[in-house]
């Protein structure tokens, strides 16, 4: 694997992510803890989208990853608080475990040719079967109420891998994450399975016939990107230090998976980051201006706290009729269209 | 060659062929005519393992293709040209010329393969960045005929080339497959269109549902009356 090599614009580009919080920390120091807790949430959830995405870009749409979010969440959580399992070795056993929840459901689907609007079935099926069980094992998981990791010593420790109180470092850990998700993205980007898998997106027959093995490249994907969201939930709850079925692993949160992804663009590398930035930002932004809006609540009454939901329920359907590629795949586009001479030339091959 | 021999195969409850036997020896072209669901596809599918026999023996140069599954046909040397072409509609021609060349052993000679299809079509290279779905049904087939020699094949699966093509366009791709014969494929070629696929093959199974009813030198199948009262109108 050559080092990954950097253009300028992405180099300052990093740099100026890396610089957020000590922007935050200037100019928005009275909330300063309330900003950087945003800005902590989009990139996790970027990490999360992006492992999402590396399956949804190959017309594998599934509608259940927040089962793998989930896993990732609860095995590192409870074998800390039961067996005292430091999350060093309870991630990575998360992980595994949700790796091989994804190969057990994918195999079957893959092998029996189940895609399309059966595999967004099955996958739907997968994360409330996981619901189900963390509610199930309410002693354990504390059911539908979440259940919190039992915090060590002052709630900062390198061993219990707890860093919340500390929302520089958090954001970090954070950042480094979602690096990691961008570098995984750019690895699959280049390699022969992503070919693999766009060919046999497009016709699994005629892919076959050239000799790929379609199955095992499905798998191989799947397993990657359950793993990924196994990691991003772990360390989700890490940081937020309560896990719930609500906010980390059922069927809302598989569904605003896909609505970020779907609105960022899940054909470009930033498309599921600028996903979690518009969906984080007009979730609070709806949040707020609903909850501070007098008017709002005199006519709706608690109705009005569920408006936030349906306007994002609105907007994914305005997204998917007319802006199918996403917000960075729409915008590439237009700036294609935009100097098509140039193009032109640079395709044209030398005589 | 390629030697099939009582195979049986099918859908569900439905048998498609019924112990079929044939066989291409190396250098041949061989024709299997007949009529619209008389096996003809289904028959090329087992082959390439696409769907799997039911019964009999399938051998290519002694490998046995029954236990082989279809992602790994093409490293017994074996390449198929599906029915309606098949391509990957939105990769550009020189992608799904790559696609052809996924194997390992195929795709560390991948620029040399290139260039050999390259100098073979032409037209291919001058088109290489445009998506093969935008293509002329002409084109199409030539990109699929040269994805298939991407592997660098000894067996070429042809299935019905000229469907759904103008005439003008069938006359050019049964040019195509004379040159792919001149260049030393083996080639194994279905169709419905028997009076041009007669004058290509060196031998010919007439295939009746899911039976061969009859085989032998293309030039003799061509003038026996049955053949031409049934299958070419005349």
């Amino acid at each position: 694997m050559s080092a990954p090599r950097l253009s300028p614009a992405a180099l300052a580009g990093l740099l100026a992510v890396a610089l957020l919080p000590w922007a935050v920390r200037l100019f928005l120091g009275d909330s300063e803890k309330y900003y950087l807790h945003l800005l902590i949430q989009i990139l996790l959830w970027s990490f999360i989208y992006t492992g999402w995405s590396l399956m949804g870009r190959f017309g594998l749409t599934s509608l259940g990853h927040g089962a793998f979010s989930g896993i990732g969440a609860y095995v590192t959580v409870l074998l800390w608080n039961f067996a005292g399992v430091s999350p060093w070795l309870g991630i990575p056993v998360a992980v595994v475990a949700a790796t091989i929840v994804g190969v057990l459901v994918g195999y079957p689907c893959f092998r029996l040719r189940i895609a399309g609007h059966y595999f967004a079935l099955m996958t739907l099926a997968l994360t409330e079967f996981v619901r189900l069980c963390i509610v199930g094992l309410r002693d354990y998981t504390g059911g539908s109420l979440g259940t919190q990791p039992k915090r060590y010593g002052d709630g900062l420790s390198l061993y219990a891998m707890q860093f919340e109180p500390d929302r520089m470092l958090s954001f970090y850990v954070a950042f480094a994450l979602w690096l990691f998700g961008l570098y995984v993205w750019r690895h699959v980007d280049r390699s022969m399975d992503r070919y693999a898998l766009d060919a046999a997106s497009q016709d699994e027959d005629a892919a076959a016939s050239v000799g790929i093995d379609v199955t095992r490249e499905k798998l191989k994907i799947t397993a990657l990107s359950a793993a990924m969201c196994a990691l991003g939930g772990a360390v989700f709850g890490q940081y937020q230090m309560y896990i719930g079925p609500d906010t980390i692993a059922g069927l809302g949160t598989s569904l605003n998976i896909v609505f970020a992804v779907v609105a960022g663009g899940m054909w470009a590398m930033l498309g599921p980051t600028v996903g979690a930035v518009f969906t984080q930002l007009l979730s609070e932004g709806l949040r707020v201006v609903i909850q501070s809006s007098g008017i709002l609540k005199s006519v709706l009454g608690s109705a009005a706290l569920a408006l936030d939901s349906a306007i994002y329920g609105l907007l994914l359907v305005l997204f998917i009729i007319y802006m199918p590629k996403g917000i960075v795949g729409t915008l590439l586009e237009r700036r294609r269209q935009a100097r098509p001479a140039r193009v032109a030339r640079a395709e044209t091959p030398p005589a | 060659m390629l030697e099939l021999s009582n195979v049986n195969a099918g859908y569900g409850a439905f048998q498609a062929l019924f112990g079929l036997s044939m066989r291409v020896e190396a250098g041949e072209a061989v024709a299997v005519i007949g009529a619209n669901g008389a096996g003809k596809t289904t028959l090329l599918r087992v082959i390439s393992g696409l769907v799997p026999a039911r019964g009999g023996e399938m051998t290519m140069e002694g490998r046995d293709l029954r236990l082989t599954p279809a992602h790994r046909i093409v490293e017994a040397g074996i390449a198929h040209v599906p029915e309606s072409r098949r391509l990957f509609p939105r990769l550009s021609v020189e992608d799904n010329l790559r696609m052809g060349a996924f194997v390992p052993a195929a795709r560390a000679k991948f620029a040399e393969r290139l260039e050999y299809v390259y100098a073979l079509f032409p037209r291919l290279k001058e088109r290489r960045q445009q998506l093969a779905g935008t293509m002329s049904g002409g084109e199409q087939q030539m990109c699929a005929i040269g994805r298939a020699l991407m592997s660098g094949p000894k067996l070429v699966l042809l299935d019905e080339p000229s469907m759904g093509l103008a005439p003008v366009i069938v006359a050019q791709v049964f040019d195509l497959v004379k040159r792919i014969r001149s260049e030393g494929y083996t080639v194994l070629i279905v169709e419905q269109n028997v009076a041009q696929v007669l004058k290509v093959a060196d031998r010919a199974y007439l295939l009746e549902v899911g039976r061969i009813k009859a085989s032998g030198r293309a030039g003799d199948l061509a003038a026996s009356d049955e053949i031409r009262k049934a299958y070419m109108g005349l």
